[in-house]
């Protein structure tokens, strides 16, 4: 037992080491398919590199797709505590989107300034997001229903409704287009920093102050913990007296509301208008990035930041080179492959638990 | 077949679990494996079964080196695995569960196993029926199920961890009669224990670890001290009982009644006094578990009246939280399943079970009350250990630390399963502190003596009949084993303590 603190530093060596190989791992492969499909692989890399950050313009969009990417991070750190898959993510982004645009819908005849329409449509947008994480978590605790079959039924009947109302009641006049709803007066978008980018500060600033707060909250506050003893043992958490799927709910509605501001960041700031995915993938992506980062909020962000540079960045490859985008989507589902592979392994290598017969 | 285990080593990190252990065994012998909690048993059990590799070592089979890597090695070289809690499959049929861990191709053939499961069961009098759930029998059941299963499979050693928690008097001594049959025919049981009795009534040899080191090992006859002695290194005398004048109402149950169609325990009239220790007895699945969480609001009751304190206002219906604002808590047999949060720090812990103050974790004051709470109560841990990482007895005791300082009625299921008798006395130690305070205790147990040594009085469970409480002075362990198998109930005229 006197041994114990070089026990310790050596868990932190291996750990470091194991994530390292891990990351290695993945663009080994990843280079291996692309060299496979003929194409030289330095070529891409330096191509996803440019695309990410060779200009201050793609720079402004890496930053435009880390929002919701970080947005939905943070919510998912929290129900990821609270032991819950919460697939439904992405439905709680589209129903997001749809309040939102609601709300802008109702509010843009009338005589309210822009700023307060899009503070309402903001807000509106988060109860959008609660409203569909209460309705899984709901299913969850008094129907019976497990969250990743109540979230996945609940983002096809996101989607169908989103499809529904673009096509339906919310058309665009005279034809309903695939490019979604009419788009608002310019003067309802949020404000960019300058004429030509798609870069909005206020939405930013919403993506790192929910980082922030889903590091106080998780790290610090009794409600962090009694979450945690509730994802890891509800049994044991509800005879210590906590109210267990009391905490569970409360972590779906956090969720969703980060989920819902996403959705409504992207009707208000990037597109103007409803369109048909409006989630793009990045509730899925955000699973992936709170996977790869083991939960932690402090490493969120910055892993989010780089999913966000890969997407972006390989938007050109289909142009400069023969290659698809979705290597962005290939690089980052290996690396979170091997991170997860390399996890199980090292804690079979350690005897799984450490010190205990 | 001669067994020898050569200079066996194994370590967890910087703990030594096994050091350079070594044993020879000789044929159809029962070889009795003690000490206590931590001392390195099951993990020597566990590399003698291909669960655990050893660091250094070998075992050795009649002069033959074996290389074990897995229990399916094992089971292929003869070694079989019995553990505290059997690994059998709850929702299958016994038969299934039977033929599960067989070798042989992709269809297996049942008729087969079935004769064969028949005739093993016959051969040791069992009565398992092959078609009856898992689920459904008793853990002496599922015991005798794994034997089978593993005879079947062609075990010539047979390991048993622990296997006398959780079982009756009755299974126990049908289990004995069947490990000395089997040693009889020639086959080498390891008995692995810390409860000296169940070694002297069983084993023909004996051999006891001490935090990871073989200290000893004696032939039958034992020397029941001198074997105490080797266990803890010192001599343990077990606390009398501390009677007190009973105070006020804690708990009332008037014509209590729990459970469903299939088992409904009826009728049960019960009082509870500050201060009093009241102790349930019964076979597993009696009934006795259902109402001591109908008694904290875990399950909810069939019918009668469940009240806490003086108050005549029943409590059925209420949830446990409710009961707990009340001052009663719930201590459950699983500790890592019901009872602490694995992944969870010792700290982290002692901060869930106060009532906290503010929005933030106040560290400072964590820290402090987790200082004192590892020294009040002994806990072999620091602040930042995980709990999984505790033994079984620091465990316990890190369980009865988070209990609120204010209990009026603790209800504790099977408060020493599977703990040693220095934690056992530890643990009792403590909770006789609350008693002396105040507090009542109403747990239940599997282990007669104890029931016997710490309460004041009993009630017995049988087939959904419970008795009136039973002052202990006036039962012994036959009496009560009696009881417990349904005999000796005509004394009593119905439940009538009202």
């Amino acid at each position: 037992m006197p041994f114990r603190e070089t026990a310790m530093r050596d868990d932190k060596k291996t750990r470091i080491i194991f994530g390292l190989g891990s990351v290695l791992a993945a663009l080994a492969l990843t280079t291996a398919i692309v060299a496979a499909t003929g194409n030289n692989p330095l070529q891409a890399y330096g191509n996803i590199i440019q695309g990410a950050i060779g200009s201050p313009n793609v720079a402004a969009n890496v930053l435009v797709s880390w929002v919701p990417l970080a947005l939905a991070t943070a919510g998912l750190l929290f129900t990821f505590t609270g032991g819950l898959w919460n697939i439904g993510i992405e439905g709680q982004i589209t129903l997001g989107a749809i309040f939102c645009t609601w709300a802008m819908r109702s509010l843009q005849d009338t005589a309210l300034s822009p700023g307060i329409i899009i503070a309402f449509a903001i807000a509106a947008g988060m109860l959008g997001g609660i409203f569909w994480a209460l309705l899984a978590g709901a299913l969850k605790t008094f129907g019976g229903v497990n969250e990743i079959f109540g979230g996945l039924g609940l983002n096809f009947v996101a989607t169908a409704l989103n499809l529904w109302l673009i096509f339906g009641p919310w058309k665009r006049p005279g034809v309903a287009s695939m490019s979604g709803t009419l788009p608002f007066e310019p003067e309802l978008w949020m404000p960019t920093v300058s004429a030509q980018s798609r870069l909005a500060l206020i939405p930013l600033a919403l993506a790192v102050l929910a980082l922030v707060i889903a590091f106080i909250l998780l790290r610090g506050s009794h409600f962090g913990l009694r979450l945690k003893a509730v994802g890891k043992n509800p049994k044991a958490a509800y005879l210590l007296g906590i109210p267990t799927w009391q905490h569970m709910l409360l972590s779906f509605a956090l969720c969703g509301a980060f989920a819902g501001l996403a959705g409504a960041v992207q009707v208000s700031a990037v597109y103007h208008r409803l369109i048909p995915s409006i989630s793009s993938g990045y509730g899925y992506t955000g699973l992936m990035v709170a996977m790869l980062v083991n939960f932690s909020p402090v490493f969120a962000g910055p892993v989010a930041l780089f999913f966000a540079a890969l997407s972006v960045g390989s938007i050109q490859l289909p142009i400069v080179l023969k290659l698809d985008s979705s290597l962005a989507g290939v690089i980052q589902g290996f690396l979170v492959l091997f991170v997860l592979i390399g996890n199980g392994l090292r804690l079979k290598l350690l005897g799984r638990k450490r010190g205990s017969i | 077949m001669t067994i020898e285990l050569r200079n066996i080593s194994k370590h967890f990190g910087a703990l030594k679990a096994n050091d350079s252990i070594s044993l020879a065994i000789p044929p159809g012998c029962i070889q009795g494996i003690l000490g206590e909690n931590g001392a390195g048993k099951s993990t020597l059990m566990k590399i003698f079964s291909g669960f655990l590799r050893p660091d250094s070592g070998e075992i050795v089979f009649d002069g033959k080196p074996l290389t074990i890597h897995s229990p399916d090695d094992a089971i292929r070289l003869g070694i079989g695995m019995l553990h505290q809690d059997p690994l059998d499959f709850p929702p299958f049929r016994v038969i299934d569960d039977f033929i599960l861990g067989s070798p042989g191709g992709l269809v297996p053939d049942r008729r087969k196993a079935l004769a064969d499961f028949n005739s093993l069961s016959a051969r040791f009098g069992f009565s398992l029926s092959p078609e009856a759930r898992v689920a459904s029998l008793t853990v002496g059941e599922r015991q005798q199920l794994e034997i089978l299963r593993l005879l079947w499979l062609g075990a010539k050693v047979l390991i048993l961890d622990e296997p006398t928690t959780g079982i009756s008097q009755t299974q126990k001594e049908k289990l004995f009669a069947t490990l000395k049959a089997l040693a009889d025919q020639g086959m080498t049981v390891f008995f692995v224990s810390h409860k000296l009795e169940d070694v002297e009534a069983l084993c023909s040899r004996a051999a006891v670890l001490r935090q990871g080191v073989l200290v000893g090992s004696m032939e039958k006859p034992f020397d029941m001290a001198a074997l105490v002695r080797m266990m803890f290194g010192k001599e343990v005398e077990l606390a009398a009982k501390s009677s007190m004048a009973p105070g006020k109402k804690v708990l009332t149950v008037k014509t209590g009644s729990v459970g469903s169609i299939r088992l409904r325990i009826k009728d049960v009239n019960l009082q509870v006094r500050a201060g009093e220790v009241i102790g349930i007895a019964g076979m597993e699945g009696s009934g006795q578990d259902l109402f001591l969480r109908a008694c904290g609001g875990l399950v909810e009751p069939a019918g009668g009246q469940f009240c806490l304190d003086e108050s005549e206002t029943p409590m059925n219906g209420k949830t446990y939280h409710e009961y707990m604002r009340q001052g009663v808590a719930y201590l459950p047999a699983a500790r890592l399943e019901k009872g602490l949060v694995p992944g969870l720090s010792l700290a982290e812990h002692f901060t869930l079970s106060v009532k906290p103050k503010g929005v933030f974790i106040d560290k400072k004051a964590a820290a402090a009350l987790s200082e004192e709470r590892i020294a009040a109560f002994n806990i072999k841990g620091w602040p930042d250990s995980p709990v999984e990482s505790l033994s079984g007895g620091n465990q316990q005791r890190a369980l009865l630390s988070l209990l609120p300082e204010k209990a009026a009625l603790i209800l504790v299921e099977h408060p020493t399963r599977g703990l040693d008798i220095e934690s056992t006395i530890y643990i009792w130690g403590k909770l006789k502190e609350r008693c002396a305070a105040g507090t009542a205790i109403l747990f239940m147990s599997s282990d007669l003596d104890e029931i016997l040594r710490y309460s004041d009085k009993v009630l017995v469970f049988f087939a959904g009949r419970v008795t009136p409480l039973i002052a202990s002075e006036s039962l012994n362990v036959q009496k009560l084993g009696e009881l417990i198998g349904g005999v000796g109930w005509d004394a009593f005229q119905g439940n009538s303590n009202a």
